[in-house]
C-alpha cells in the first residue's frame, strides 16, 4: 500500500500469531497495524486471530464485513478476508450475503457510531430477522476516525470534540436495544476481558443466529485526552472499573448503575434462524409454477 | 455467476402470457437467473415485489424485504458478491436512497440490477403516473464520477427481454445497470411471449473463467492510453479469488489495496469511467427507422418510443420524410451512432416525458461541420404525448 511502511526484515522478535494475520502473510511474521497509541483494536485483533488459529476454524467460511471507522484497518491484523461496507450499512450486506449463500457465516464489525447512530435500524432488523451473523460491536464512545465527536454510547457530562462543555444527551445500551429486538446471544465485555470474549467469540460462531458481542475499549487520542485521562493505564482504569458484572448488578438502583457498563453474558437463547426457514420454503415449493 | 440448473426450468414461464409490465420484469430477471430479490415496498413497484415473493421460492431464491432501500440495495451487493444474481426494485424517492450504494457498487465494479419503476416527481410526486425524472440521477445520483448502463424499454415484451439483457450487460461490463419502467408501462398488460428453457440458457452468455483468470486482479485493468480494458471476473467472497481486502475507498488499479496517490486514484476513476464511455458502441443499443430519406428524426426512449413509432408512420403517409432514432439504452450515450444521424437529418424532435433530461445530452452531439443541428425538445409528465402533438411540431418544423 502507498502509505504503510513494509519493513525488509521483521526487526522485533515475531508473536506467535503474527504469520497468521493479514499483514503477517505479506511481512514474513510481522504484522502492520496502523492503531493510535494505547488503542484496544490491535488487541481485539489479536483475540480473534487467536480464537481462529487455535480452534482451527475454517476461515473461508467466516467473511468479516469491516464497517467505517477506526476499525477500518483491522484487517491488516486479521487472519481472514475482509470486505469493506459503507458507514452503517454492514449488516444489510451481511444479510444479504447469508441469504444469498448460506454455508457462510459473516462476522461483522461495527463501531458505536456505526451501530447505533447511521445503522441501528439495519442492527434493529438484524436481531429481529435473527440471521445467522456475529456482530462484533467496538464501543469506544466516540467516532474516532473523523476526531473523536460525541456518539450514542458517550457517557453524560464527558467532553468529547463536538462537546466541549460537556455531552448533554443519555447514551444508548446496546444490550437493552439488542434484548428488546430478539437478539439470541448477548454478551458484552471490555479490553480488560478479552479472554472471556474469546469465549464468547467461539461461543458466538457456534451459535446459530444472531450474536451480538460489544467489547468497550479505550480511546485514548480523543476521548482520553478530552477527559483528563491523556494515558492509556487511565483510561483503561476508567473503563476496568466503570465495568460490572451481571451479579454485581443485580439489586443496584438505576442511579448506581448510570454511566456503568454490565458486562457478561446477558442472553443466550436458541430462536428458528432466517436462512434455515427462507431455504426451507424452496424445498417445500421449489420446482412449482 | 452461478445459475442453479435444477430450478432454471421453473425459472422460464415459457408460454404466451398476458402480463402487467411489472410481472414481466419480474418474469426477465427470473429467467436471467436472479436468486435474491431484497427490496422495500413503494408504488409503483409493488406489484415486481410481490411476483418475485411468490416466485423465488420455486425458482431456488430467496425474497427479502428489508427495512427501507438502503438496506434493499446493499443486502443486493452483498448477495452480488457471493456470486449470485441479484436484483432491487424502487422507485424515484427510493432510488434517490440508493445513490451512495449505487456509487460504491461503481466504485467496486459490482454487477447489480436496479429496476426503476419511474413515478411523477420530484418530492412524492404522483404516485400512479409515469414520469421519466431519474434518468439523469440514475447516471450522475451518487456522489463521484462514474457510470452506468440504463436499459429502456417501452412495451411488456421488452420489459421481459431488456431485463434479462440488463443482467448480461451488468456482467460482461463489470457494472451497476438500471431498468427504467415507469408507472404506465409498469401496469399495462400485454402480451408476452416467453422462449423455452434451452432457448433463454443460449441467451444468457455467462463467462467461464480459468483459475488463473480468476487471480490475477480484482479490478478492471487498462493500457496506459485507457483504450484497452480487460475486465477481470468479479471476486467472489467465500472462496480462494478474494483478495484479503476489499475496501470501500478508492485503491490502485494495479494491487486493488486501498490507496493514498493522487496519480494512481486518477488511474482508478478514470478506468472506471472509461470502460463504459469508450466501448459505448459496443453497449448501446439503437434501433432505427426510415433514417436513410429523413430530413427530421424523432429521438425517443422508453414509452414515447411507441407515441413516436406512430406520428412517424401518420407523418410518411402523409409524404413527409421522417424517420426515428430509437435508443434502448440510454446510458451510455450512443455518440457513434448519433455523429450517423447527424450527417443525415436537419433537424431533430425529441418527445421525452419530462422537462428534456437527454435531450441536453444529445445537443453536445448535434453539430456538423461547425452548423448546428436543432433539437426540439416536447416536454411532457404524468401520461405519454398524443400523435397529432408530434406530427404537428414535425410540419412546424419543417416549414
Amino acid at each position: 500500500m502507498s502509505y504503510i511502511p513494509i519493513p525488509k526484515s521483521p526487526e522485533k522478535p515475531e508473536h506467535p500469531l503474527g504469520p497468521f494475520t493479514n499483514t503477517g502473510k505479506l511481512t514474513g511474521g510481522l504484522p502492520i497495524h496502523l492503531f493510535c497509541r494505547g488503542c484496544g483494536y490491535g488487541a481485539v485483533g489479536q483475540a480473534i486471530t487467536r480464537v481462529f488459529v487455535e480452534e482451527n476454524i475454517d476461515i473461508k467460511k467466516y467473511p468479516f464485513i469491516v464497517n467505517v471507522g477506526c476499525y477500518s484497518q483491522m484487517p491488516l491484523v486479521l487472519p481472514g478476508d475482509c470486505f469493506m461496507a459503507l458507514h452503517g450499512r454492514g449488516l444489510a450486506v451481511a444479510t444479504g450475503i447469508k441469504m444469498a449463500n448460506p454455508e457462510l457465516k459473516p462476522i461483522s464489525i461495527h463501531g458505536d457510531g456505526d451501530l447505533l447512530a447511521i445503522g441501528t435500524n439495519h442492527f434493529v432488523h438484524a436481531c429481529r430477522r435473527n440471521i445467522d451473523v456475529v456482530i462484533i460491536l467496538l464501543n469506544n464512545k466516540v467516532f474516532g476516525m473523523t476526531g473523536g465527536q460525541t456518539a450514542p454510547t458517550t457517557p453524560t457530562g464527558y467532553r468529547a470534540t463536538t462537546a466541549p462543555y460537556g455531552f448533554e444527551e443519555e447514551p444508548i445500551d446496546s444490550v437493552e436495544l439488542a434484548k428488546a429486538c430478539g437478539a439470541t446471544y448477548v454478551a458484552r465485555w471490555t479490553t480488560a476481558n478479552l479472554r472471556q470474549f474469546m469465549k464468547s467469540f467461539k461461543t458466538a460462531l457456534d451459535h446459530k443466529g444472531v450474536s451480538l458481542i460489544e467489547i468497550v475499549s479505550q480511546c485514548i487520542t480523543y476521548f482520553g485526552r478530552k477527559n483528563k485521562m491523556a494515558e492509556p493505564i487511565q483510561t483503561f482504569r476508567f473503563i476496568k472499573d466503570n465495568a460490572i458484572t451481571i451479579q454485581q448488578a443485580k439489586g443496584k438502583s438505576p442511579e448506581e448503575l448510570k454511566n456503568k457498563w454490565i458486562i457478561g453474558e446477558h442472553v443466550n437463547i436458541t430462536k428458528p434462524e432466517l436462512s434455515e426457514i427462507k431455504y426451507d420454503l424452496i424445498k417445500r415449493h421449489g420446482g412449482k409454477k | 455467476m452461478i445459475i442453479d440448473d435444477e430450478y432454471y426450468e421453473n425459472a422460464v414461464l415459457t408460454g404466451t402470457h398476458l402480463l402487467m409490465g411489472n410481472y414481466a420484469m419480474a418474469e426477465g430477471c427470473l429467467a436471467a437467473g436472479a436468486r435474491f430479490f431484497a427490496g422495500y415496498p413503494i408504488t409503483p413497484q409493488s406489484e415486481c415485489a410481490e411476483r418475485m415473493s411468490e416466485r423465488l421460492p420455486q425458482c431456488g431464491g430467496v425474497f427479502m424485504q428489508m427495512e427501507d432501500e438502503i438496506a434493499s440495495i446493499a443486502a443486493v451487493i452483498g448477495a452480488t458478491m457471493t456470486g449470485r444474481r441479484a436484483l432491487t426494485a424502487t422507485s424515484g424517492p427510493g432510488f434517490a436512497l440508493m445513490q451512495e450504494c449505487m456509487s460504491w457498487a461503481a466504485l467496486l465494479e459490482i454487477p447489480i440490477v436496479v429496476g426503476n419503476v419511474q413515478r411523477v416527481g420530484p418530492g412524492s410526486g404522483i404516485v400512479t403516473l409515469p414520469h421519466h425524472g431519474d434518468v439523469t440521477q440514475a447516471r450522475r445520483g451518487g456522489n463521484g464520477d462514474y457510470e452506468i448502463i440504463m436499459v429502456a424499454p417501452s412495451t411488456c415484451q421488452e420489459l421481459f427481454d431488456l431485463s434479462f439483457e440488463a443482467f448480461n450487460l451488468a456482467d460482461e461490463w463489470r457494472v451497476p445497470t438500471v431498468i427504467m419502467s415507469d408507472a404506465l408501462l409498469g401496469h399495462i398488460h400485454e402480451k408476452v411471449v416467453i422462449p423455452s428453457a434451452d432457448e433463454m440458457r443460449k441467451r444468457l452468455r455467462l463467462r467461464k473463467y480459468t483459475p488463473d483468470e480468476r487471480l490475477k486482479f480484482a479490478f478492471t485493468q487498462a493500457d496506459k492510453a485507457l483504450e484497452n480494458f480487460e475486465i477481470t471476473p468479479l471476486p467472489i467472497i467465500g472462496t480462494k479469488y478474494f483478495p484479503w481486502w476489499i475496501a470501500s475507498t478508492t485503491h490502485s488499479t494495479k494491487s486493488g489495496l486501498l490507496t493514498e496517490n493522487a496519480k494512481q486514484a486518477f488511474e482508478t476513476i478514470q478506468i472506471k469511467s472509461y470502460k463504459i464511455l469508450k466501448n459505448e458502441d459496443k453497449i448501446a443499443m439503437v434501433e432505427k427507422f426510415n433514417l436513410d430519406d429523413a430530413d427530421v428524426a424523432f429521438m425517443a426512449y422508453g414509452i414515447p418510443s411507441r407515441t413516436a413509432m406512430e406520428a412517424m408512420n401518420i407523418c410518411r403517409k402523409e409524404g413527409l420524410k421522417v424517420g426515428f432514432f430509437r435508443m434502448k439504452t440510454v446510458w451510455p450515450i450512443p455518440v457513434t451512432e448519433l455523429k450517423v444521424l447527424m450527417e443525415q437529418v436537419k433537424a431533430i424532435i425529441f418527445p421525452e416525458i419530462n422537462l428534456g433530461q437527454i435531450a441536453g445530452e444529445i445537443e453536445r452531439y448535434a453539430c456538423v461541420d461547425g452548423k448546428k443541428i436543432p433539437v426540439h425538445l416536447i416536454p411532457h409528465t404524468s401520461g405519454l404525448h398524443t400523435p397529432s402533438q408530434l406530427v404537428s411540431k414535425v410540419k412546424e418544423v419543417l416549414s
